[in-house]
């Protein structure tokens, strides 16, 4: 049957299942929005700036493992989306991206919103097509869905000129597909895993180092499974909460720059420490020579070989899917007559509770100012620790990262490799999208929140009752933390001021606004937005404390045992 | 240290703009790049000439590996291998010169492939040392233009790069 290319999206985009596209019309692809105008297999939600529409489809796709399907115009439809894309790139989130283009012949003419689309997001994608006949259509965008998902997971893009939407051919949609060059590994070596299953037996100082792998690839229950028959402490990444319930005796908590002083000195002095699903980033080892003067053996799981070895060398590297590698581990691990020594075991043990005893989350709530780690512990109390929490980026991503205790899978949503400031509000539309009936707060600032704070319309339009809950502490937070400890106190540029009066705001939007100025009315706050206004938008507007900083922490360049605790200062 | 890495990549549109922005967004080095279609049309064949420690190294066979687009990547400088660079030098080889010219290109086993009455364009193949040594032979002033393609490498014997 001969369809248009416009067609050959729409029903391409209906046999991957989508359901719903993020997304914002514009001329170079407006056959497509005709086509998907005339459909009503999968929904449009139409955001209020295009980097929205690719965060929202970037949560759906972290808080479902469902792939997120965007669709933007040429030109500023793109740039626009650039740092969306950005963001899941550096998170793995597998996405794919519709672009227009312009037509075929004006490419290369300055034409009206064009922009080189391929080369501007080269960097920041997985991987990118430009479709230059009608024919290879259907097939690119099948290799986009299956790129995007397979091996270490990522955005793809496809651009599409104009003129290839209105042309006809016929159309079939490929089931299988075949890429020499592209071939991703998925089980582990099986001399590698048994290497690792010694090395962990024989560990005197064991440690389990969890990150976002964990996460996008499904495998927390085997993690779980893991650690528990080993009987040794997890530490979870930024990325990884959640991959390791938090609340149980063997979790350290995060580690890394403000990470609990167990998780980093625990992590500082293990001698056998095995990283599944992580990549030793600079927020998490701190300074890799630093970390290095340690004596230890690293077994490394992952599923991206230029993850390993890149940052930090390790002794046992395997590269795998994994859920295959952990249920390879386990199998392994059962057949083997070792058993972790249950001496040096209890001594470690021994150990980190000490470190524990440190307490290195405490603060104080005074009668008088709302501290926001005493908002987060309270969010985390009302929702019954149970809801999908996104958060922006800054001190208040930090202190929910610390303050609620993730339990669950991908119920942590935040930018942790690129850190973009104004993912909040998007992302808790695409959360809600992908989880219909879930509780959803977005953890945010005033500086963060108003960086896409356009979405209150989307978020009308659609009725999604999500809670946000902003610090409001009239500083872009973190800058002002490192310039008083680094700066010498000058806070250059890090007042916000002549904010709006957030709760009118919401209002003119038609959500609920609150302002909540005393600690004693956070709680009845909290309980009233989650329970009477269960349905509606809230807008919590907590005036926190405008100097509350975060710790631990590890200054940059310092190593993970060199932490500035609360109580030192 | 120097590397040679060949790839074999699909033949399409961007590829190069792939493995070069690859480079300059990693921080890596390049010291030459060629590329051309091989006999299978569908495929480009690079070797790029590049520098580091042994982890650098590592970390770009596994960064090109990761491209969607490369198909194979062999570190040639890994074992037995010839490599060879083709330079085009136009020379003024007027006067005394222009037989002293014509025999140091015979020296290094050149070829004169166009003659005027005041130069020649001399053909030179060899690694990058022995076209140094070309360069270093030959009165510098009389040198009006030179062109190198960068190297292509291949291994010695059983050693096939090849889908």
């Amino acid at each position: 049957m001969q369809l248009t290319g416009a067609e050959i999206v729409i029903r391409c985009l209906q046999e991957e299942k989508v359901e719903y596209v993020f997304g914002y019309p514009g001329g170079s692809v407006l056959y497509i929005y005709d086509e998907l105008f005339k459909q009503d297999k999968f929904k449009h939600v139409l955001v209020r700036h295009e980097q929205a529409a690719v965060h929202a489809a970037d949560a759906y796709s972290r808080s479902s493992n469902k792939i997120g399907v965007c669709m933007v115009t040429s030109g500023p439809g793109v740039t626009n989306a650039v740092t969306g894309i950005a963001t899941a790139y550096m998170d793995s989130v597998p996405m794919v991206i519709i672009s227009g283009q312009v037509p075929t012949a004006y490419i290369g003419q300055d034409a009206f919103q064009e922009c080189d689309t391929v080369g501007i997001t080269r960097p920041c994608v997985k991987h990118n097509f430009l479709v230059k006949d009608v024919r290879d259509l259907a097939v690119t965008i099948k290799k986009a869905f299956y790129i995007a998902k397979t091996g270490r997971p990522g955005p793809v893009l496809v651009d599409i000129p104009k003129d290839i939407t209105n042309q006809k051919c016929d159309f079939e949609y490929p089931k299988t597909l075949a890429m020499r060059s592209y071939n991703p590994v998925t089980k582990g070596h099986g001399g590698q895993i048994k290497k690792a299953v010694q090395m962990l037996l024989d560990a005197k100082r064991p440690m389990i180092y969890a990150g976002g792998g964990v996460i996008l690839s499904d495998a927390a229950d085997r993690l779980v499974k893991l650690a528990r028959a080993l009987g040794y402490p997890v530490t979870n990444t930024l990325m990884g909460l959640g991959g390791y319930p938090a609340t149980d005796k063997q979790s350290l908590g995060m580690l890394g720059m403000h990470g609990t002083y167990e998780a980093n000195m625990a992590m500082q002095n293990c001698d056998v420490l095995i990283a599944v699903g992580a990549r030793f980033d600079d927020r998490v080892i701190g300074n890799p020579t630093h970390f290095g003067s340690v004596a230890r053996k690293i077994i490394h799981i992952d599923i991206d070989p230029s993850s390993i070895s890149k940052r930090v060398k390790v002794d046992v590297p395997i590269v795998g899917n994994l859920p295959e590698v952990l249920d390879e581990l386990q199998k392994q691990l059962e057949v083997s007559s070792g058993v972790p020594d249950p001496k040096a075991l209890a001594a470690w043990w021994k150990q980190i509770d000490e470190w524990r005893g440190k307490k290195s989350l405490k603060y104080k709530q005074g009668k008088e100012v709302i501290m926001p780690q005493y908002v987060i512990e309270k969010l985390y109390e009302v929702t019954g620790g149970d809801a999908f929490v996104t958060s922006d980026v800054g001190q208040h991503q930090m202190w929910a990262a610390q303050y609620y205790k993730f339990d669950k899978p991908r119920r942590w949503i935040n930018s942790g490799g690129l850190g973009t400031m104004g993912v909040g509000l998007p992302y808790a539309m695409g959360v809600r999208f992908a989880n219909p009936k879930a509780t959803v707060a977005c953890v945010t600032g005033e500086a963060s929140i108003q960086m896409n704070i356009q979405e209150l319309s989307t978020a009308k339009q659609f009725r999604i009752p999500v809670k946000i809950i902003n610090l409001n502490n009239r500083y872009l937070g973190m800058v002002r933390q490192w310039q008083q400890m680094f700066h010498g106190n000058r806070y250059a540029e890090s007042y916000v001021d002549a904010l709006p009066d957030f709760v009118k705001l919401a209002e003119s939007y038609g959500h609920v606004g609150m302002r909540i100025e005393r600690p004693a009315d956070v709680e009845p706050a909290l309980r009233e937005a989650f329970t009477k206004h269960k349905n509606d938008l809230v807008f919590m507007d907590f005036l926190t404390d405008q100097t509350a900083n975060v710790y631990p922490m590890v200054a940059a360049g310092k190593g993970l045992s060199e932490m500035i605790l609360a109580e030192e200062l | 240290m120097r590397h040679i890495i060949s790839i074999l990549i699909e033949n399409e549109a961007g590829a190069l703009s792939r493995v070069s922005g690859l480079f300059s967004a990693r921080a890596f080095n390049i010291e030459s790049l060629t590329v051309a279609p091989t006999e299978d049309a569908s495929l480009s064949r690079m070797t790029i000439v590049s520098t580091g420690s042994d982890d650098v190294i590592e970390q770009i066979t596994k960064q090109l590996n990761k491209l969607i687009d490369v198909v194979k990547v062999v570190d040639l400088s890994e074992a037995a291998h010839i490599e060879r660079e083709l330079m085009l030098v136009k020379v003024r080889a007027a006067g005394k010169d222009r037989e002293e010219m014509k025999r140091i290109a015979d020296i290094f086993r050149g070829r004169i492939i166009d003659v005027t009455e005041s130069t020649y364009v001399i053909e030179l193949t060899g690694n990058g040392s022995k076209l140094d040594a070309f360069l270093e032979a030959i009165d510098r002033s009389l040198i009006l233009e030179t062109v190198r393609t960068g190297v292509s490498g291949i291994g010695r014997g059983d050693r096939i790069l090849k889908v």
